[in-house]
């Protein structure tokens, strides 16, 4: 089939002759809509920030407050697919999602993930408190107005100001326990907002093809490889230091700050890799990109075990 | 969907219909976990649960 012909089969799609066709989408169509894997990472960091938490929250109020992060994360992730179902379509990483493959039509997935944040945010406040409330509306706000529909087509900075929506959930974790915002998780979202461009660019330095040809204006197909590769290092380098920032605050112990340390220091070394690598190869890139994921999770499990877990105990026998 | 619209206008497939009926399934398992987890969260909060500062 010829792009013409896909063209005008997407026209008539939007005219509306393919809208009176009865719905094939499954439940899994609609879990896919909801990005679980993002999902897991959001309600991982917002676990960490409600159980590092000071003070008392009842096991259901925290697991409430846990159940209405996840479903606004899914509420995200279905409005984000729903309006970059276009640019979906022509990059590989993506268009086997549901509404680029046609299982899920694009109006209802913006229902879905209208209906699924609206009831997210009722819900959080309803039961748990209305900052937290305030917070995962905002974050849901900022992460399809903001990043999605403003800035994701029309800046390399994309995600270096659209990673503030990934940052929020262990800010709302804490305000769920606590009903207030302090210093200590805005330096856990501060770590998230300064880990997402190195991980997002050293994606985008072996995809670069596929983000040009979807338009979307990434650091490597904007500013070129190279300076992608220093900019990588840069983000890297403030990283690393906020990363320890929790110990050298005194807010956890040695184990955390020697994690913080040793894994930055590995941070660094792939990051300098990066900047050593020239294109076609890409290992470095790959390397740098997976783990970083590992020392997100490394941080924040460990701050879990060492600041949280006690606590948590504590809860569930109070 | 009645069976008589099916008849004026559109009929679906099985498939369509299989699909039809996991999604609201799916949509009443998830009104039935809402109204558990209000149940239990009333019960859990006691008679306070309206008196909240906003």
């Amino acid at each position: 089939m010829s792009l013409v012909s896909e063209g005008a089969d997407f026209q008539e799609s939007l005219a509306g002759t393919r809208l009176a066709e009865p719905s094939l989408a499954t439940v899994g169509d609609y879990v896919a809509l909801m990005k679980p894997r993002v999902m897991s990472l959001v309600v991982f960091t917002a676990l960490v920030g409600l159980a590092v938490a000071p003070g008392s929250l009842h096991p259901l109020t925290g697991f409430t407050a846990l159940l209405c992060i996840a479903v606004g994360a899914g509420a995200a992730g279905a409005l984000n697919m729903w309006y970059d179902a276009d640019v979906d379509a022509v990059m590989t990483r993506t268009a086997r999602r549901p509404v680029p493959m046609g299982r899920v039509r694009p109006g209802e997935a913006l229902a879905f993930g209208l209906t699924l944040g609206s009831f997210a945010v009722v819900v959080f406040g309803l039961l748990v408190n209305w900052l937290a409330a305030g917070l995962l509306a905002f974050t849901i706000f900022f992460y399809i107005v903001v990043y999605t529909v403003w800035l994701k087509r029309s800046t390399p900075q994309n995600i270096v100001i659209g990673g503030a929506a990934g940052a929020f959930p262990p800010m709302i974790g804490w305000a769920a326990a606590t009903g207030s915002v302090s210093l200590e998780p805005v330096l856990l979202f501060l770590i998230i907002l300064f880990w997402t461009p190195p991980h997002f660019w050293a994606l985008a330095l072996y995809r670069t093809e596929d983000y040009a040809r979807a338009g979307v204006p990434m650091l490597p197909v904007v500013a070129g490889d190279t300076s992608t590769r220093r900019q990588i290092l840069l983000y890297t380098l403030i990283l690393v230091p906020l990363g320890i920032t929790p110990w050298l605050f005194g807010y956890t112990g040695a184990l955390y700050g020697t994690t913080a340390v040793v894994a930055g220091a590995a941070m660094v070394a792939l990051g300098w890799q990066v900047l050593r690598e020239r294109r076609p190869a890409e290992r470095a890139s790959r390397n740098l990109f997976a783990f970083s994921i590992l020392y997100l999770f490394l941080l924040f499990a460990v701050l879990l075990v060492e600041r949280g877990w006690g606590g948590l105990i504590a809860r569930l026998a109070a | 969907m009645s069976e008589q619209r099916d008849d004026e206008g559109i009929v679906l497939t099985e498939a369509q219909k299989r699909a039809r009926r996991s999604r609201s399934v799916a949509i009443a398992l998830a009104l039935a976990a809402l109204v558990i987890l209000f149940y239990v969260m009333t019960l859990v909060k006691g008679p306070g649960v309206l008196i909240r500062p906003i």
